[in-house]
């Protein structure tokens, strides 16, 4: 399928997904699952990063328009997708000259995992500290970030599995 | 200059993270301020309208009950307006007073297309906007009990601060008697506000209600908001009070939007004070 075409429809599935169904599951009355950082994880790596960054930021921003909270899905996912590559490099060991080759689903699942748990908590932590805005409940901001990673997480890999099965 | 452009060169997608970073930041710090966040927020003509084409299909799983809340509530003002009767009939001579004609505040009705409930600040969306004479500062609120304070209208849509929202502070006293103090949220549990800064000499006891002080140009006098649930009897700074607000803010329907036509006089009142 044309590159394009797969990523620009992935970013609106994974945004109109991510505010009419997903912002609305408030599991045990406040644990949502945040799939939309899947864009990040199959963008495919590039040497010049200005049109990832950039669409990172407005898919978080779209996000942040219709759920009225200001920019910080904006922030929390233009942060994983600015530090995605130290985390290649740490975790896959790939270079500026593999990224051509670099595909997430034919890695070995330990390194994959390793890798989007990762950068997952880091997006929810970042997520959770702006929606408080105070040094007060500091555990509910905890406790957020690690029910909603655990479910952001398997919904993560349900999903890959289902839609990497039939190649 | 040579040295210049190298740096650019050597960190420009660094600077251009920065940049947008900064600008996610400014946008979040403009949406905690009341009213200042004119561009990113959900009264927009695109999210809003997507929004009320979901809302239209969504609205139909929970017509039975607004049905019955309808029907509740017109109960309850065809019982008042009986009592009505009954007093002006008993005047024996009729009294022409041309104030009590003069209308304070008109009633709008709209339809929560946007709900949130589970965040620090939560925010709402309706589906009627400045074509419709709405304007920023309005009361919102339903049968049951006060919902929030309208924020930014576009055409066609207004943004909601819920009363669920850390920013929101209104005037709030006790039924039975006139002592007031302010209504805030601390972010908890969203059925749960508090009341702050009621004298501590009230009488306050579990199970009294709470009403709307009419002490503010925005919230007509004597709008339900909820009960006592937990009274704080050590001295705190702010004396706080548990409040279990009456409406279940989780599943909003339809709502009204109240219009205070003496506003602009009670302010231009207020600020003369001031100087």
């Amino acid at each position: 399928m044309n590159k394009i075409v797969y990523f620009t429809l992935l970013f609106l599935i994974l945004l109109f997904l991510q505010v009419f169904v997903l912002n609305n599951i408030l599991f045990l009355g406040y644990v949502n699952p945040y799939l939309y950082i899947a864009f990040v994880f199959l963008f495919p790596l590039n040497k010049n990063r200005f049109l990832f960054l950039l669409l990172a930021f407005l898919l978080g921003l779209g996000l942040d328009i219709f759920s009225d909270s200001g920019g910080i899905h904006a922030f929390a996912i233009l942060f994983i997708a600015y530090v995605r590559l130290f985390f290649i490099k740490l975790y896959f060991r790939k270079y500026e000259a593999d990224y051509p080759f670099f595909d997430i689903h034919t890695e070995s699942f330990g390194k994959v995992f390793n890798y989007v748990v990762t950068l997952t908590i880091i997006h929810h932590f970042i997520l959770f500290t702006f929606a408080n805005f105070s040094f007060q409940n500091i555990t509910n901001v905890v406790l957020n970030t690690l029910f909603s990673s655990v479910f952001t997480l398997v919904l993560y890999f349900i999903a890959t599995f289902i839609f990497t099965k039939k190649q | 200059m040579q040295q210049l452009i190298y740096f650019f060169q050597k960190f420009k997608y660094f600077l251009f993270f920065l940049l947008l970073q900064f600008i996610a930041l400014a946008i979040t710090f403009n949406n905690l301020s009341f009213q200042k966040s004119k561009f990113v927020n959900s009264a927009n003509a695109i999210s809003g309208g997507l929004y009320s084409q979901v809302a239209n299909i969504s609205d139909y799983f929970s017509l039975k009950s607004e049905n019955k809340i309808l029907l509740e509530e017109n109960t309850h003002l065809r019982n008042l307006l009986e009592l009505k009767n009954i007093v002006s009939l008993n005047k024996d001579s009729a009294i022409v007073d041309a104030t009590l004609y003069f209308q304070k505040y008109t009633f709008l009705n709209a339809d929560i297309i946007k709900n949130s409930y589970a965040n620090a600040f939560n925010f709402l969306t309706i589906n009627k906007g400045k074509k419709q004479g709405l304007q920023r500062e309005m009361a919102v609120i339903n049968s049951k009990g006060i919902i929030g304070i309208t924020d930014n209208s576009t055409s066609n849509y207004t943004r909601v601060q819920s009363i669920l929202n850390k920013n929101s502070s209104i005037n709030a006293r006790l039924k039975n008697n006139r002592y007031f103090g302010s209504l805030k949220w601390n972010g908890e549990n969203y059925n749960v506000v508090q009341l702050i800064d009621i004298p501590r000499q009230a009488p306050i006891k579990v199970g009294d209600t709470i009403e709307t002080g009419g002490r503010s140009a925005i919230f007509p006098e004597g709008i339900l908001i909820g009960s006592v649930i937990k009274v704080n009897n050590t001295s705190t700074v702010n004396n706080s009070i548990d409040v279990k607000l009456f409406n279940d803010m989780s599943n909003l329907g339809p709502v009204y939007v109240i219009k205070n036509l003496h506003k602009l006089e009670l302010e231009t009142l207020e600020n003369t004070n001031n100087e």
